[in-house]
């Protein structure tokens, strides 16, 4: 294993140092002008990447990372829709390692997950990935391999079309979002298993609560904290691993770098942002430009026009932006429980810089995310003000386009200077509508509650943006540019997930992957319904391997693909899926540490190669 | 030496305990994989936790004492060897007043509770064996909980403990603490009288330097119905939470 303390030994050397610096490819640069244009290609089919320990800085500070051909993020990887490649990895760590290919439609021997499609890569030896490249987009790789992928193993990737995009643009950046840690991950997790709140730095004080009662009352303050303390829940509870131990990178650097994309005023810039981090969710916004959102997961769709987004983990999203003015913008990616950011800037010159917007107050979970029925609930005070908000305002629904979110007053929640007032009433009927009722099954030990009512969420904006005044993206505006398979499903099959923040233990259905005997199977060709419901308290990244996932938010043939869906607490979402992949696939949390604890799933599409 | 011996024999009797009840749910893993493939993920790792909640000095109108509570475990998310001492050493006279140890197989019977079973070895004031059987865990409204029975063919004995923290900012963090110690009978040679036979409440003001380490100080109350004469102690503790 590799561990922090060792490879901190082999990061002394300051030549190392320089030569890692050297190795950064163009468009990740301090300083980058764009990625070279999309085209004919011109380089060879064949690519080599090398994984290795190698020292890197991050914001003047030194640390070791786990990189590829010597960088964090590794090298551009640039395909042609059409065409095969041809990919040898090279593994110089002295432990296994592996590549997965981020939402690609591969032959599962190809797929890259140890345990699951191969066996992985030993040390000291070469694999040699070979498919043929079967779609367009912006997507990602990153190791399969325990918690590699924290330390830096994860790198973009660009498929162009073999037909052009339905949108034009003259210039493109590659925006890698991830989040380093100078600690060891492996720490890390067992520190997580010992005290689930460790990172937390957030929580309610003595002091929030006597602010609750000046703003809210007593009576209404009591019943809040009373509905959390019986729940032995805690509302601030939005990411296990925080700013605390986080530096939030783009494109491999931290915020006092400040990574800068240059732009020439008038032009239209394509920003492929992806989501490499391990357990941070963003929200990206660029304060005073709008961007036109014209893929998600690598698939083009309909543009819409939004002033903020929020990423889940290992989701991609490509947005275009038109820049006008000869004027530097702030690339601004707030980590969900804003206990940091990643920051760059777009701008038409080196060396400028734009204003870095404050840290909105943390968000607090909320009613709904716990999956009660609010109907059984007091609908007076506290519960309204303090809970009910951040998924009760989550509305946009049942809003016109762009005048989503506009509850003055409504800016942010809980303690920590947040503004508590007019924020009583009139979110009730925002929160996504119930469309089911939970079964008697609570999934045992492992899983600490269960979503009393399951609600469509589909067209809530995501935790923290639910009142921030501007137009933030929601699923139901992902609409296919292309029609796809209108077949209807076959079959239906239901998926809880589970947890026990506690404990910290994650699941399916309440059973971490070790404790199921079997794959999930899929027979061969047919089409399938996969429901979600996530009793959990907190988002999750759910991402199956081999298959997209078509996103069922009532756009009929044009619902769209995804690779990567984020899950929001308390939601039955409802998924399509043709089992068109034979072999056996992962299908997990993204949460890195969520599925090493056991929120993995094998799904085998039979018959395939060697199994009937 | 002895003391020592006798540890050795508790802990490795519970290791072979909670090793046959981690067999018997042994995980296996979902088959198609062929043999010699690693696991994809890590989700079986037995992880190693010790607190010493109370590692304190403690003094009082008479003496002064050093106090110690501390509990660890071995084990996965279901079993785990669980291990509980506690003890007083009286700095004053130079003697161990009480000290324990208990060896506890537990397991994980819901979300937020634990069911223990095993035994105590209490070494001071006199030595003597107990069965164990509690529960440990997390109440409604974030209440640390332990609550135990210890049988022996003297008398049945609970105990009950509570705790609680009270986050005055991130790192500040007050922790009133609640222990009850009843009994059945009473057993003289080791201090303990028939119903309720001993009190301990409490509060301490901790600073999480890091979360590991945090020195604090603190009240506690003792009434200890076993004592000849001053039944009644109030004594201020300092000391340093300590875990890893």
């Amino acid at each position: 294993m590799i561990t922090r303390r060792r490879m901190l030994k082999t990061a002394s050397t300051a030549g190392l140092l320089l030569a890692a610096q050297g190795l950064l490819p163009a468009w990740a640069r301090n300083v980058a002008g764009a990625v070279p244009a999309s085209g004919p290609r011109t380089g060879p089919h064949e690519f080599d990447l090398t994984i290795a320990e190698t020292p890197i800085t991050i914001d003047g500070r030194t640390g070791s990372a786990i990189t590829l051909n010597g960088g964090v993020p590794g090298p551009l990887m640039r395909f042609k829709e059409g065409e095969t490649v041809t990919i040898r990895v090279h593994n110089r760590l002295p432990e296994d390692t592996s590549i997965h290919w981020h939402g690609i439609l591969l032959p599962f021997q190809m797929d890259g997950v140890p345990g699951v499609s191969f066996p992985g890569i030993r040390a000291n030896s070469t694999f040699t990935y070979e498919y043929p490249v079967k779609q367009y987009g912006t997507y990602w790789y990153h190791s399969h391999t325990r918690l590699q992928e924290q330390l830096g193993h994860y790198g973009p990737m660009i498929i162009d079309p073999a037909n052009p995009d339905p949108f034009a643009y003259d210039r493109e950046h590659v925006i890698v979002l991830s989040d380093w840690m100078f600690e060891d991950p492996y720490r890390v997790f067992a520190q997580l298993k010992k005290m689930s709140h460790y990172y937390n730095f957030q929580k309610r004080t003595v002091g929030d609560f006597f602010e609750d009662i000046a703003t809210a009352g007593l009576g209404a303050t009591l019943k809040d904290r009373d509905a959390w303390g019986r729940m032995r829940m805690d509302p601030t509870d939005i990411a296990d691993i925080t700013g605390a131990v986080y530096t939030y990178l783009i494109n491999g650097h931290g915020p006092e770098t400040n990574w800068t994309g240059l732009f020439t005023p008038g032009e239209s810039v394509r920003l492929r942002v992806i989501n490499a981090s391990t357990m941070s969710y963003f929200n990206v916004r660029l304060p005073g430009l709008p961007m036109t959102v014209v893929q998600a997961d690598g698939q083009n769709v309909e543009p819409v026009e939004i002033d903020e987004f929020q990423i889940a983990v290992a989701e991609t999203y490509d947005v275009i932006v038109r820049p006008e003015s000869d004027r530097a913008y702030t690339l601004f990616a707030e980590s969900l429980n804003r206990s940091g950011y990643a920051r760059g800037t777009l701008a038409p010159r080196e060396g400028m810089a734009a204003p870095i917007p404050p840290l909105r107050p943390r968000p607090l979970r909320t009613m709904v995310d716990m999956g009660m029925d609010m109907k059984d609930m007091d609908m007076g005070g506290m519960q309204m003000k303090d809970t009910a908000p951040p998924g009760m305002a989550g509305g946009g629904h049942a809003m016109p386009e762009g005048g989503r979110m506009d509850h003055a007053g409504h800016s942010s929640m809980g303690g920590h200077g947040a503004e508590h007032g007019g924020r009583v009433g009139s979110m009730m009927e925002e929160a996504g509508p119930i469309v089911a009722r939970h079964g008697p099954d609570t999934h045992g030990p492992g899983n600490t509650t269960i979503a009393h009512v399951e609600r469509n969420r589909l067209a809530e904006p995501g935790t923290g943006l639910e009142d921030v005044g501007h137009r933030v993206l929601v699923y139901t505006d992902l609409r296919s540019v292309t029609p796809f398979n209108q077949r209807p499903a076959e079959r239906e099959i239901e998926i809880h997930l589970t947890g026990n923040m506690d404990r910290f233990m994650w699941s399916f259905d309440g059973k971490k992957f070790s404790e199921v005997k079997a794959p999930i199977p899929f027979r061969h060709g047919e089409r399938l319904r996969l429901i979600m419901v996530n009793d959990t308290m907190m988002e999750h990244p759910i991402h199956l391997h081999g298959m997209f996932m078509e996103l069922e938010n009532d756009h009929g043939q044009y619902i769209p693909r995804k690779h990567t869906v984020n899950v929001k607490a308390g939601e039955r979402m409802s998924l399509l899926i043709t089992a068109d992949a034979p072999g056996r696939w992962a299908f997990h949390c993204h949460l890195l540490y969520h599925m090493e604890m056991g929120m993995f799933r094998v799904v085998e599409v039979s018959p395939h190669e060697g199994r009937a | 030496m002895m003391i020592l011996r006798r540890c050795g024999m508790l802990v490795s009797g519970a290791l072979l305990i909670t090793a046959a009840a981690g067999q018997a749910s042994a995980q296996q893993t979902p088959d198609g994989a062929p043999a010699g493939w690693p696991e994809p993920v890590m989700d079986s790792q037995i992880f190693t936790f010790f607190m010493a909640e109370r590692n304190e000095y403690q003094i009082d109108d008479d003496n002064q004492f050093y106090v110690w509570d501390a509990q660890g475990w071995i084990g996965g998310d279901y079993n785990k060897l669980w291990l509980r001492t506690e003890g007083e050493y009286v700095l004053d006279q130079g003697k161990l007043e009480a000290a324990d140890l208990e060896v506890l197989y537990s397991r994980t019977i819901t979300p937020f509770w634990d069911a223990q079973i095993g035994v105590r070895s209490t070494f001071e004031p006199a030595q003597a064996w107990d069965g164990v059987v509690g529960v440990q865990g997390l109440a409604p409204y974030f209440f640390e909980v332990e609550a135990t029975a210890y049988v022996n063919d003297e008398a049945l004995q609970f105990t009950l403990e509570g705790a609680y923290d009270l986050l005055v900012t991130q790192r500040l963090i007050a922790e009133p603490r609640v222990e009850v110690n009843l009994s059945t009978h009473d057993i003289e040679r080791r201090d303990v009288v028939s119903g309720f036979s001993e009190l301990e409440a409490g509060v301490r003001l901790r600073y999480e330097i890091i979360r590991e380490v945090a020195p604090y100080v603190g009240f506690e109350y003792v009434r200890d119905e076993a004592a000849e004469d001053d039944k009644d102690s109030l004594r201020f503790v300092t000391g340093l939470r300590l875990w890893f």
